[in-house]
């Protein structure tokens, strides 16, 4: 039992972070009806500029203070994304989109091999950990989710505070109509991008703060956001840090009853039943 | 991406969704019919004609790679339903194929054929399930089903979990040791490439394959018309399965060994469809030309010191090129230029 | 209940929902065969909701629809055009990327008679040739203008051999001589013997085809009867008020 609760809360607690990375899927998504098939890379480089800002061989920064920089570097990589791949194919149909992003993915992933080699990296970085009772939390994942959760809040007040935030509703209810009253589209589509790989890259840093990576493990975290952002219901940001927290508490539940390994199954069938019966997610399809 | 010309022929006067009346050939007085045989047939003999192994080698890879973008075409090409996760028929069907061979002793022969069938059965299953998701919602519920399958078979101890399970090479005595082994599988590759290349141009001049057409169009357009959606669907997947299904059984018993790494990877998956999109899906020719490119391009990078390395990288910008300027593909551009070849590039 | 009051198509009480909104309300109506109804109403009243009914598009809440003595209630789309019965739509859908040719094949092989190719390009070239558009067969659908698409849309239907054929708004959008051109057309499939349930706003063109004329208001059906007698039913003049411009087509129809 106390095994359990002791699985449950280090996973609840990667699942806001999980959850983070979802939410830029989700956005972008929600915006501009495109599945951005780069999500996983974009991760994969977060992790990489925390590693390069922050590392033993890096610059040297605070890793919360590097968060400031990939966030920023995040942005801009989602700007020229949008620019260079999707713009064109917006009004294409989805084939065009999912293949245009995918071709990113490719490119992030060639390169970043050839330069990175797939030799995994790890930071080495500890806050030590807190003990509540039988639970024992380690303070880089804490502090993970607490971040996580803090810029949920900060997109939050973004989109429904401010005139670009709102402008991006705008567009993601409906683009003609949004542009019929004066919103600049191109732009609004550019930031929602930049938001979303804004996010990821934000995730992927948090990330390597406490597992080791490769250029590779993207994947596997562009994966499980799929399957959090089917379980929160497709262009749904609020949807994805509640899908977070169940893939997460899932993965923290699951190995105390099975091996390991039957993590992603379980995952993974979850995503397809969801996507059979229920597309619009298990919270519906709000936005 | 259409004919101008329908097929002949087929008296009989069909009903169902599919049947095999339907996809009867017509329309061999057609040049664009035997310029994919013959283009199939010059490659598939060059290793004969240079007898070297490093031709066979190479025309192997071809052949496959043109075999499983043209099945990929039959659902992306003509249904237009974007299919991401196909190699999960490539590897289920290798799976099954060799765990009979490896496990219970059963010839390659007998085996191939039963990895198709299990393709089959599992993109049956799977039109029954996921097809009537749309666009992007299909796109992911296969990746997602590539994805649960890799990962079961990672558990699976039956297939040898996530080690996979290996050919004793003793085995390959019984094909005449490993050298006619290699010739004999290269030979079943050709046959099966040419029987997908006739399939692929029967159904796109068939009843059957104007109503797929119709559905990449306008699904609710096609319903209206009477066109049987649901099944029209399942069986244009499932014809897109069985080749690929067949062809990983052939492949991992070449290769004595299959892993899930290997069987499920995703981005082979996606290089099918670049494949498809490079040469122009929808047509016949285009997964020919599309696969004969990309795996020649492809060879040319592994073998090149500069770009070795940056292979992928270099394949995401030919995709993103194509996609961006080309998104009709080499054979859709040709078309679009050059009207009187229509006949011609089909 | 599947009786035969010598009627093609009886629609018996059909109640169509969409969660709590009534978009078409117990509406009953025949059509002998050989006939042509008119089926008018305002903006917002249901037609094409109720086409989308009797053809399968949407299920149907309540109610019964029978055709040629067959119960269809709740069919599918593509199962109600193999009993003849075919349509076209409001918003064109042409299969963009396909030959007219191919198009209307699609509808010949797929349609009623259930043609194979060799024959559906027979028929398809025949119907072509009836809708001027004979010249355009190896064009891109895509290409055509917004005319020559509607008699393509209708040329498919066509060609599917219906006995029932529902139009829904063939004329909107076209010119004058465009209109007058495709009303001889509707005539001359009358004429084969193709029973037709046509939607129009062009009112005077439908009191010309039209044997008859029901009205449809907020989803019920508020009158019926000869297109004289409907111009003149204080009901349906009431019904359009709220739409003035419509109204005084109604009038000058008559």
């Amino acid at each position: 039992m106390e095994q359990l609760i002791a699985s449950l809360a280090d996973g609840l607690l990667l699942g806001f972070v999980y959850g983070l990375a979802a939410m830029g899927l989700t956005l972008i998504f929600g915006v501009m009806d495109v599945i951005n098939l780069a999500h996983g890379p974009i991760i994969a480089l977060g992790m990489f500029a925390m590693f390069f800002l922050s590392g033993a061989i890096g610059v040297g920064l605070n890793p919360y203070l590097a968060l400031v920089i990939i966030a920023i570097l995040g942005l801009l990589f989602g700007f020229c994304i949008y620019f260079v791949a999707v713009h064109r194919v917006l009004n294409a149909p989805h084939l065009s989109s999912l293949l245009a992003t995918f071709s990113v993915n490719m490119m992030i992933i060639g390169v970043g091999t050839a330069v990175f080699t797939t030799t995994p990296r790890n930071m080495d970085f500890s806050i030590g950990s807190i003990s509540l009772g039988p639970v024992t939390l380690l303070g880089t994942r804490l502090v993970a989710a607490l971040i996580a959760v803090l810029v949920a809040a900060l997109l939050y007040l973004f989109l429904y505070r401010t005139q670009p935030g709102k402008a991006i509703r705008a567009v993601s209810n409906n683009r003609s109509a949004a542009e019929l009253m004066g919103i600049p589209s191109t732009q609004t589509l550019a930031l929602s991008f930049g938001i979303g790989s804004m996010l990821a890259s934000i995730a992927g840093g948090l990330i390597a703060t406490f597992f080791s990576f490769t250029i590779l493990s993207g994947g596997v975290y562009e994966l499980k956001s799929f399957v959090i952002v089917v379980l929160g219901g497709l262009g749904n940001p609020t949807g994805a840090l509640l899908g977070g927290l169940i893939l997460g508490g899932l993965e923290g539940i699951v190995p105390v009853f099975m091996p390991v390994s039957w993590v992603p199954v379980i995952e993974f069938v979850l995503f397809v039943i969801i996507l059979m019966v229920r597309p619009k997610g298990l919270m519906g399809g709000g936005r | 991406m259409s004919s101008s010309k329908p097929a002949p022929a087929d008296k009989a006067l069909n009903r169902g969704g599919f049947n095999l009346e339907a996809i009867k050939l017509g329309g061999w007085k057609y040049p664009a019919f035997w310029l994919a045989l013959g283009l199939v047939l010059i490659g598939g003999f060059v290793p004969v004609i240079t007898g070297t192994n490093t031709w066979r080698e190479t025309m192997f890879l071809i052949l496959m790679a043109v075999s499983l973008a043209s099945s990929l075409n039959i659902i992306l090409g003509y249904t237009g339903y974007v299919s991401f996760g196909h190699i999960v028929f490539f590897g289920l069907g290798g799976y099954v194929g060799f765990y009979l061979i490896a496990v219970h002793g059963w010839s390659l022969w007998l085996a191939a054929p039963v990895g198709g069938l299990a393709a089959g059965i599992l993109a049956l299953l799977l039109g029954k399930a996921i097809l009537h998701l749309r666009g992007a919602y299909f796109a992911l519920a296969t990746i997602g089903i590539n994805e649960a399958v890799r990962t079961f078979v990672n558990n699976f101890d039956l297939f040898g979990g996530p080690v996979g399970l290996e050919l004793n090479f003793l085995v390959y005595k019984d094909y005449g040791g490993p050298a006619a082994m290699q010739w004999s599988t290269y030979w079943a590759v050709f046959g099966l490439t040419l029987i997908i290349v006739v399939l692929s141009y029967g159904i796109k001049f068939s009843r059957f394959g104007l109503g797929l057409l119709a559905i990449r169009e306008d699904e609710e357009a096609a319903m209206v018309m009477g066109v049987r959606t649901p099944s029209a669907k399942t069986w244009a997947y499932v014809l897109s399965a069985i080749v690929p299904g067949m062809l990983g059984v052939i492949f991992f018993f070449r290769n004595s060994s299959i892993a899930p790494p290997e069987a499920f990877r995703l981005h082979r998956s996606i290089e099918f469809i670049v494949m498809v999109m490079l040469g122009g899906q929808g047509t016949v020719l285009g997964p020919l030309v599309g696969a004969t490119t990309y795996e020649a391009l492809r060879s040319f990078l592994l073998t090149s010191p500069l770009f070795k390395d940056l292979q992928l990288a270099f394949a995401g910008l030919l995709l993103l090129l194509i996609v961006l300027f080309v998104p009709t593909g080499i054979v859709g551009w040709l078309r679009s230029r050059f009207r009187s070849l229509w006949r011609i590039l089909e | 209940m599947s009786q035969n009051n010598g009627a093609l198509l009886q629609v018996r009480n059909v109640t169509k929902e969409f969660g709590g909104l009534t978009a078409v309300s117990n509406v009953t109506f025949d059509i002998p065969q050989g006939q042509v109804l008119g089926l008018i109403g305002p903006n917002g009243a249901g037609k094409t909701t109720l086409f989308n009914c009797i053809n399968g598009v949407f299920p149907i809440t309540r109610g019964q629809i029978i055709f040629r003595g067959v119960d269809m209630t709740n069919w599918k789309p593509y199962d109600v055009v193999r009993l003849g019965l075919a349509r076209t739509h409001q918003i064109v859908r042409p299969l963009q990327e396909l030959t007219v040719l191919e198009n209307v094949m699609a509808g010949a092989c797929y349609g009623h008679e259930q043609r194979p190719l060799s024959q559906a390009e027979e028929i398809a070239l025949e119907v072509l040739e009836f809708l001027h558009l004979a010249e355009r067969r190896d064009q891109l659908a895509a290409n055509l203008n917004v005319a020559q698409k509607k008699r393509l849309e209708m040329a498919r239907a066509l060609a599917a051999r219906p006995y029932l054929l529902l139009l829904d708004e063939v004329l909107a959008g076209l010119n004058p001589t465009e209109i007058a051109e495709m009303v001889q057309v509707v005539l001359r499939i009358r004429e084969q013997g193709v029973t037709i349930l046509i939607i129009e706003h062009v009112m005077h063109a439908l009191m010309n085809v039209s044997d008859r004329v029901i009205v449809l208001d907020h989803g019920e059906l508020i009158a019926e009867g000869l297109p004289g007698e409907i111009v003149n039913d204080p009901n349906v003049i009431e019904a359009y008020l709220g739409d003035p411009a419509l109204a005084e087509k109604l009038m000058s129809g008559g």
